[in-house]
């Protein structure tokens, strides 16, 4: 199902990453590659820092050592007005959707649309009801995110990050909290957008079933030794990884032990 | 069994409080007796965690004795209803026994209490996890609070000077705001204001004129209590108590607001899109509070002055026209200017530590209700002593 992108060009590239919260190191050494059109998974156990490590791509956290490159492009080395630049080219979508509480879901999809298009209000608000419409929310414009369902917040928030027709999509755990039928779409509708849209999409998740579904990249960071522990087609790592960790992990636990 | 976890349901377990309650609960009961050299327990009765369970002591000098028993077994026969009571008993009385390299035999307790047992034990406790209770000594504590303090201060000017850069870009139309926020902010910190600061300006002139009154009318100067109120009103009263007013009312809602905002992570929404939460977020409100703060301080000046009046023209003998003539001459513009820009520099003060707080919040609930409290307490302090250096400089000016 999952098309193949194999020889696609380097879209983002994380060189020799550590991150650490003052004299506490998160993760170290980490060196993997997103190619254009990946639907690339941050998978690994509860606390192992893949929050921190989507946090440091979308600049949230500055690293405390390597790089992080957008085409080839530092981004912790480029300059504030730059780095904002670069930032006009991602999507997020967090956790718990992230809406502005104090705007409607119209507001919050034209906030970024004002902040970095010149378009004239009847446009902007032609183009929320159309990004609001690709998500299943026609007709809830004039909602606010309380009077919605925690499955719609994340549709709406997904409306927002996909505004500015971004280059790259960053997910934060998109099916926690959602129902099976309710993950299931998301999962489609991620899988359409990079279909039709070509967007990179990264995503942070240890839902298994979305893994294998969508997922056609991915590293694995494991909490003890502090690093990643493989790199590449998440089917392939369940099947062939000469790591038990990450096959177990995979396998629900379920592994058994080779050698 | 080391696999198992919790989330399993175990038949024969009653871990409900209500069944704990239930009238006609047997008394537990334990006996202990040595039989061929092992250590034979006998549970029988009721073993819950809110009834009273036997002591253990017993159990304890048995398992101690020389010479010590090859085995500790047990006896549930005569064993009723059990929960986590009886859990805790046992696996207080298994480490009891392998102190003593006693053989723990859990034959012949309940499948469950067996399973919940070695479900205990299955997970080794993390090494450092336990948090050991060091007490620190006296003079650390007095250098970590010392360097706390410094911190909060250091965060303060360096807010006080990234809100200054964002008045900057705000003045040259750089910032991203939504100007219905500005407005609806101007309404909460303004009208909606209104009635708590009218309430209290009244009283605290009522206040004013009842301690004027009784000290002056022994002078027979009773008539100057229109000057007394007049002249604390405007010169330092208004401004301080609607700054007071709007540290526990604008400024905790401000620390509130963007905390819960930071709790779910609308700032770094924000951020993330290239929007400067401190544009977005901070300079409105600050704007809202220092534009409206000398309309609410003028209001609550009159306010005062009104409740002055009340009780002064009641106490003394005074006409209405006496005593306005005498609070009209004792009040010049000067002393007016000054008040209002005592309330403008603390409208700036609450709405900077509020909106400090706020920004600086953790990422829980409890950080939000932390944020306000702190909030409000540095904007009272920031007041007093701003109020203070304010009053020794138009002192020493003459003003």
């Amino acid at each position: 199902m999952s098309q193949s992108v194999g020889n696609a060009e380097a879209h983002v590239e994380v060189r020799d990453l550590t991150m650490s919260y003052g004299d506490f190191v998160i993760q170290k050494n980490l060196n993997f590659t997103v190619r254009r059109g990946d639907i690339f998974i941050i998978m690994g156990g509860s606390g192992c820092g893949k929050s921190t490590l989507l946090k440091v791509m979308i600049g949230l956290k500055s690293p405390s050592a390597g790089d992080v490159c957008y085409e080839g492009e530092d981004f912790w080395a480029a300059e504030l007005a730059r780095q904002k630049e670069m930032k006009r080219k991602f999507g997020t979508l967090f956790q718990s959707g992230a809406l502005w509480s104090g705007m409607t879901l119209a507001e919050n999809v034209a906030l970024p649309l004002k902040q970095y298009t010149k378009l004239s209000d009847l446009e902007i608000r032609d183009l929320c009801a159309y990004k609001l419409a690709l998500v299943g929310l026609a007709g809830f414009e004039d909602f606010y995110p309380s009077e919605i369902s925690g499955g719609m917040k994340k549709r709406a928030g997904l409306a927002r990050a996909m505004a500015m027709d971004p280059d790259i999509l960053f997910f934060d755990e998109p099916s926690a909290g959602l129902d099976p039928i309710s993950a299931k779409l998301l999962d489609d509708l991620i899988l359409e957008l990079r279909d039709s849209l070509g967007t990179t999409v990264v995503i942070v998740t240890h839902e298994l079933a979305s893994i294998f579904s969508i997922g056609n990249n991915a590293v694995f960071l494991d909490p003890v030794t502090k690093t990643q522990l493989a790199t590449g087609d998440p089917k392939e790592l369940r099947d062939h990884s000469p790591n038990f960790v990450v096959r177990n992990f995979l396998m629900r636990g379920t592994a058994e032990v080779s050698e | 069994m080391a696999t198992a976890w919790p989330g399993t349901s175990y038949s024969g377990v009653h871990m409900t409080v209500a069944d704990n309650q239930v009238e006609g609960t047997a008394t537990a009961e334990l006996r202990a007796r040595r039989v061929d050299g092992t250590l034979c327990l006998t549970l029988g009765g009721d073993w819950l965690v809110n009834a009273p369970l036997p002591p253990l002591q017993d159990v304890s000098r048995q398992l101690a004795q020389t010479p010590k028993p090859d085995a500790v077994r047990f006896d549930a026969t005569e064993l009723g209803r059990w929960d986590s009571g009886l859990v805790t008993r046992l696996i207080d009385i298994y480490r009891d026994a392998q102190t003593h390299e006693v053989r723990f035999d859990d034959g012949g307790l309940p499948e469950g209490a067996r399973r919940l047992i070695a479900l205990a034990f299955a997970v080794k406790p993390r090494e450092g996890a336990a948090r050991t209770q060091r007490k620190t000594p006296f003079v650390q504590k007095v250098g970590k609070s010392a360097q706390a303090a410094w911190q909060t201060g250091v965060d303060f000017v360096t807010f006080v000077g990234e809100a200054t850069l964002s008045i900057g870009r705000f003045a040259t139309g750089r910032a991203t705001y939504l100007k219905s926020d500005v407005w609806q902010h101007v309404e909460e910190a303004g009208v909606n204001a209104l009635p708590i600061v009218s309430l209290i300006s009244v009283l605290i002139g009522m206040i004013f004129a009842f301690v004027g009154v009784t000290q002056l009318r022994a002078f027979g100067a009773g008539i100057y209590t229109a000057n007394l109120v007049a002249v604390a009103m405007i010169r330092e009263m208004a401004p301080i108590m609607t700054a007071i007013i709007m540290a526990g009312r604008t400024g905790a809602a401000y620390a509130a607001e963007i905390g819960t905002m930071k709790v779910n992570e609308e700032i770094d929404a924000l951020t993330t899109l290239g929007i400067n939460p401190i544009d977005f977020l901070v300079t409105p409100r600050m704007m809202a509070l220092v534009l409206m703060i000398p309309a609410l301080t003028m209001y609550a000046s009159m306010m005062g002055i009104i409740g002055g009046a009340i009780v002064g023209l009641a106490m003394i003998d005074a006409s209405f026209v006496q005593y306005v003539q005498q609070t009209i001459s004792s009040v010049a513009l000067w002393d007016l200017f000054t008040g209002l820009l005592m309330c403008v520099v603390f409208g700036a003060l609450v709405a900077l530590s509020g909106c400090q707080q706020g920004i600086a919040c953790g990422t829980s609930a409890m950080a939000v209700g932390q944020a306000t409290t702190r909030a409000v307490v540095m904007g009272i302090v920031l007041i007093v002593v701003a109020a203070s250096v304010l009053t020794i400089i138009f002192i020493n000016l003459g003003i």
